[in-house]
This record gives structure tokens, sequence and C-alpha cells, in this order.
């Protein structure tokens, strides 16, 4: 009888403390952690998406100039593979859920951001800029441009532009068409004519995404920059007769397209150009890094012979701009070590071992300008111009949040099959008055 | 005596006791918190969780994109399934007429179920490169340098059809896995029988039509459901061959969309719990078929 229940329960009580040991792995698992920031300083871990060629050595230098400026911390290098960080994002969307959080991630500067604000996912940095003086250092345009409410919560460590033209001299010769266009008209006749004179694709174009960066270009270069920069304000008017033209313009360039672009990524498009196969390419500036970068990560193309660059038409004067920064999660487990990292980004010597690496120039006005040679020269003068204008990059994350820029996609993505302008228009009205900026 | 049935149940239990806690936990306790998340207001990450009485299920109609999803996901699956029960059936019928080297053509048809999705998917995205002939890669330069031309095509880019040239690379993975059931359905009709039926006169024809074909319904119907939820979940097929484009939006790629680039788990969540249904549809008629079956027997 005393034994057979002694089994019993024992047998009882293995059960309960194997669930319960179960549990507990589950409720580890799904993470207990934030138990508030620290000045801890022993480690940093540091989270982005930069593993591919070029943005990879830009954090390898980054990297071993943080070592040498803090030879206490550990440098933990937690990158994520995938194009604009497609994967890095939703790894970060479940670290950040769970608490578990990076010391400092990367992010695209601006409204891409927003939803970790709103989660209260990120801290405000106003007091590391006053303390580091990063206000008098960059551009106010720009630090007026990434200010939410009074705060600014990331630190741009550099600038890409993402309104460049690159064309094939060549192809524009054989059509008889002098010099890149400057404005929208200019360029649509070039392209009519590059099409009747010539057997090449006018203007190449790669999977859906990189039409709603031709979008945003033909927006900024029909509208003007201050037109373009009221649209991403709260309550903007997509419903006016300008958009309208806009869209009119963009319906017309898109006739002169490729047939396979889905098929290909913004690399296959651009390749096209300096192969001889298209005459025009809209796309940002780290275009240019694989154009002549060496192989096998580059093409090993030459600058005003093979390819040439010019402002997207209609937009010169103005640097439509997207930059990559890092921002101070809330309760990251090593704060000391973020913020030390942080410093390191927004320096002078972090930016100027950075920017050379990855193909695109510090955010800072002070950065040492004889490093950056051909194409970089032209851009950290167009950026440091006193008279340059700024507007957002909406497709790169500086001006429409993730809803915002998600949903104006999907209307680009409809329009490529349906072709109708004034659908298209009534989607972006549609996507503006839900996207809850 | 208690005790001598308490030794046979409990080793079982507690062998199987993690899986049933696993289960429990992951599977069922998340369709739980999906179908939670899919009734309340949470369309951003901040949101309080709320109960807005399964709104989300008559708007996801209205996002622009989904309507065209499930267009996809139709069309993708009416082609792929019948695609491949088709040639399945007509490889396991070849093979069941006996041809020479029949081993290495059963390996050679199965083989490419060992490869993945995702890997198959970046092969056909080349494959399917709708180019003109000018600059045509893949089965358009194919055709073109074969004289057929005109059967170069815009495959997945066609607005309406698209998605049936999606289905293409799918049947060419599963058809040879069909072609498998087929086979040891074939096989399993005794020799007697056809011979019985030779012995009446029936054509070869026949013998298929009358004998062999009608005791291949099982087989069919498990194929049919393994093909089909298959095809309804689909997703890293079409992420390898177009990535995140409309034109070949899919329930599963819009969930995707929904939760990690548009931030709104609620509508993630709600695509997520239809997917469920839609399989739901398929499987459980199927398993309480099996299982009566299996009763009667």
């Amino acid at each position: 009888m005393f034994g057979r229940t002694r089994r019993n329960a024992a047998g009882r009580g293995r059960t309960t403390s194997f669930a319960a040991a179960a549990l507990a792995g589950v409720l580890a698992l799904a993470g207990c952690g934030g138990d508030g920031g620290s000045d801890d300083s022993s480690e940093v871990e540091v989270f982005s998406w930069w593993t591919g060629p070029g943005e990879a050595e830009g954090l390898t230098a980054l990297q071993a100039l943080f070592e040498k400026q803090n030879p206490g911390t550990t440098f933990v290098n937690a990158a994520i593979a995938g194009g604009s960080g497609t994967q890095a994002k939703a790894v970060l969307a479940s670290r950040l859920q769970n608490r578990k959080p990076p010391d400092s991630f990367q992010g695209h500067a601006g409204a891409e951001l927003l939803d970790y604000i709103k989660a209260g996912q990120i801290e405000p940095l106003n007091d590391f800029y006053d303390e580091n003086g990063l206000r008098q250092v960059y551009p106010k345009q720009l630090i007026d441009q990434i200010t939410y409410e009074g705060n600014i919560y990331s630190v741009p460590v550099n600038i890409h532009r993402s309104n460049v033209l690159w064309y094939n001299p060549g192809i524009l010769e054989d059509a008889g068409v002098d010099g890149p266009p400057e404005t929208i008209d200019a360029f649509i006749a070039a392209l009519r004519k590059i099409d009747a004179e010539t057997d090449k694709v006018p203007l190449s174009l790669g999977a859906q995404w990189t039409a709603d960066h031709l979008l945003e270009n033909v927006l900024l270069g029909s509208l003007g920059t201050e037109a373009y920069d009221a649209l991403w304000q709260p309550g903007a008017n997509w419903g006016t007769p300008a958009v309208r033209a806009a869209l009119d313009d963009f319906a017309e360039i898109m006739k002169h397209t490729t047939a396979e672009a889905a098929s290909t990524d913004w690399q296959g498009a651009a390749k096209a150009v300096v192969d001889g196969r298209a005459a025009f390419n809209i796309m940002g500036d780290w275009a240019y890094g694989y154009f002549v970068n060496p192989a096998p990560n580059g093409l090993a193309k030459k600058l005003g012979t093979d390819f040439d660059y010019a402002p997207a038409p209609g937009t010169d004067g103005t640097y439509m701009w997207l930059s990559d920064s890092f921002t101070l999660p809330e309760n990251a487990p090593h704060r000391g070590g973020a913020l030390a990292w942080l410093k390191t980004v927004s320096s002078k010597e972090g930016q100027d071992a950075f920017n050379p690496k990855k193909g695109s120039i510090p955010a800072r006005t002070n950065a040492d300008k004889a490093l950056y040679k051909d194409y970089l020269e032209y851009a950290i003068t167009e950026w440091n111009k006193p008279g340059i204008k700024l507007a957002g990059s909406f497709w790169h994350g500086v001006t429409a949040n993730n809803k915002w820029h998600t949903d104006i996609d999907t209307a680009v993505g409809l329009f490529l099959q349906h072709k109708d302008p004034a659908k298209l228009q009534q989607a972006l009205v549609r996507a503006a008055q839900n996207s809850g900026q | 005596m208690r005790a001598r049935r308490v030794r046979r149940w409990l080793p079982g239990l507690l062998l199987v006791s993690p899986s049933i806690v696993a289960i429990g936990l992951f599977v069922y306790g998340l369709i739980f918190w999906n179908t939670r998340v899919a009734v309340s207001g949470k369309h951003d990450e901040v949101s309080p969780l709320g109960f807005d009485g399964g709104k989300n299920f008559v708007d996801l109609w209205d996002q622009p994109s989904w309507p065209g999803a499930v267009r996809n996901a139709l069309v993708f699956t009416a082609v792929f399934v019948l695609g491949a029960l088709l040639l399945g059936a007509f490889l396991a019928f070849l093979m069941d007429k006996g041809i020479r080297g029949e081993a290495s053509f059963r390996v050679v048809y199965l083989f490419p179920m060992a490869v993945s999705f995702i890997a198959a998917g970046v092969v056909w995205r080349w494959l399917l490169n709708p180019a003109p002939a000018d600059r045509a890669v893949g089965l358009n330069q194919l055709f073109h340098d074969a004289g057929l031309g005109s059967l170069a095509n815009t495959w997945w880019q066609h607005p309406d059809w698209g998605m049936a040239a999606m289905a293409l690379p799918a049947i060419w993975q599963m058809s040879g896995y069909v072609m498998a059931l087929y086979l040891a359905g074939f096989r399993g009709v005794p020799e007697e029988l056809r011979e019985a039926a030779r012995v009446d006169g029936a054509s070869e024809w026949k013998v298929y039509r009358h004998v062999v074909f009608p005791q291949l319904r099982p087989v069919t119907l498990s194929a049919l459901i393994i093909l089909g939820h298959i095809s309804l979940k689909v997703f890293d097929l079409i992420m390898a061959i177009a990535g995140k484009q409309i034109i070949t939006y899919v329930p599963a790629v819009a969930a995707y969309v929904e939760i990690f680039d548009r931030h709104d788990p609620a509508n993630g969540a709600t695509i997520a719990t239809y997917l469920l249904v839609a399989v739901a549809v398929l499987v459980v008629p199927y398993l309480v078929w099996t299982i009566r079956s299996e009763r009667a027997r």
C-alpha cells in the first residue's frame, strides 16, 4: 500500500517538475530581460545589415577605430545579411518586442524610426547631441528633418544621395541627345528620342521598389523641393493637379522602361547602363561604388567613358538625402558601451574612416574633403554648398513611416499593372490619409 | 494492481509529455494567440490589444493588395495541383507500363523534391525571365534559339495569368513525389485483377480505366491534400522568384508584409487565420475520412 502510493507520487512529482522545467525554459526563451539600462561599458553589441561589399569594410574600419578609442570595451558585431535590411528589420523587431535589444542598431534616419519611437523602444539623444556639440556640425536642415516633436533619436553616420541620373554617354551621342536632360520634359523628350533612334532600352528599371525610387525622383523633379517636402507634412494634400501632372509624367516615363524589370534588382538595372544596353538609370549613389569597384564586388567601369552622372532631371540644387544612423535602444544592456559607440560614429575621425569605404559622404560638415574622390568629391561639395536644399527620400525612410511607405509601395505595384495615373493618385491620397503619421 | 497499471502508462506519458507541452504551447497556444490578435484592434505595435469583434476579417478586403493576393493564390493552386497531379500520374503510368531503367528515372523525377523551394526559385527566376529576344535569357532564349520564338512570353510578369507560370517551378518540384505516390498505388493493384480483366477481353486502356484507376482514389485524395496545403502556404518560392512585388502577392507574402513592413500585427494575424482556415478546410475532411475508413477496416 505504502510502496504503491510512493511510487505513484514520485511519478506525479517527476511529471510536474518536468513540466515546470519545460515551462521555465520556455519563459527563459521568451525573454524576461529589461532590468533597466546601465552604464556598463564592458561590451557593445552593434546591430546592422552591413555585410555586403563596401559596407562591411566600412563597418570594420569603424570597429577598429572604436576599439582603439575604447580598449576596455568588447565590440560584438551583430550584422545580419540582406539587402536594405529586409531580413535584419524582422529580426530586430522581434528582439525589441522581447525586450532583448542590441546596444545600438542601424536604421535610416527619419520617419522610418517612428514606430520604434512611438513604441518607446529608443531613447531621445538630445543630451548626447548637446554634450558632443553635434548641433553645430550637422547641417541645420538635416537636424530639422530628423527631429520629431522636439527630440532627435538617431546619430547619422553618412549621407547618400538618392536623386542621381546615371547615363551612358555613348548611347546619348548615338541618339543625338546632347548631355543629360535637366528637366522632366527634356528627360521625356530624350527617352522618346532614344526609343526612336536606337534599339537600346531608354530607362532601365528593376524590381518594384526601384519604381518607388523613380517615383520620388519624378515627384521632386516635377514639383520642386518645397512642394515635395510639403507632401510629407501631416494633412498634406496629394489630390492637387500638380501631383497629378507629376504622376502623368511618371506614367509617361514608365512607358520607356524594360519589360523584364520585375526580374532583376537595382544592380541588374544599373549594370545595363554601364554595359551599354540602356541609356539611363535613376538610382542612389550607392550605384557608384558598384560601378567602379574592382571585381568581384564591383564592375570596374570607368567614369566618363562607360558611364556618367548628373542630378536627376529637375532636381539640380537639391540633395535628396538618406542617412544610415545609429540609435540608443531603451534598456540597452550596455548603455555605456552604446554611448561610446555613438560618440565614435558621430566623430569626424569615425565618419572619415567609414565613408570612403562605404562609398558615401559624412553627414558632418567639417569632414576631411581630401578623402573623397571623383563622384564622392562632387557629392561632398554639393552637400556642403551654402545654397543647397535638402529633401528627404521617402523610399529610404526619411519622410514616411513604415505604414505609409508600404502603402505607397502597394499603390505603385498596382500601378505597374493598371498603368492608370488617376487611380495611382487616389491610392496615394488614401495612403497619406491612413498613414497615422 | 494499480501500480502495474501505472507502470504501464507512466513511462509512455513521460516520453511524450515534452511533445505534448511543446505542441500545446507552440501550436495550439500560438493558434489561440494568433486568433486573439486577429480579433483585436492592434494595428500598430503600441495600441492595446482590445477587442473589435472580427472587424479585421471584413476590413482586410478593403486593403488594395489583398483581393489580388487571394486571386493569385487561387490561380496558383488550381494550376499547380492539377498540373502536378496529371504529370505525376502520367509519369507513374509510364513507369508502370515498364520502361528500361525505371529505377534511375524514378530517382531523376523524385530528385527535385530534395531541392528546397528557395534554391529552385533562384534558378527559375532566371529561367522565367521575360526579356525580349535581343536580350533574352532562360527559357525565352532557348525558345528563340530553337526557332520557337512565338512561344516566348512574359511568364510570371503577366498581370492576369502570371501566377500560372509561377506554378511551373512548383509542378517541376512536386510532380515526382506525386509520381511516387501513384506508382505505389499502381503496384498495390493485384496482378490477378488485371489478369481477370484481360481474360474478360478488356483492352489495356480499359484495364486502366475500369480496374486500376478506380482503386487509386485514396492515393489521389492524399496527393490532392498534400499539394493543396503546400500551395496555399506557398511563400519561399514566391520570395525567391519575385520578392515582395504586388504582381505575385499571395496571402503568406501579404502576412509577412503586414507584420514586418507595415508593422500591423492585427492585419497579419487576420491573414494568418484566413490561411489556417483555408488549410483546415482541406485537411480536416481528409482526417475525418481517414479515421472513418480506418475504423471500417
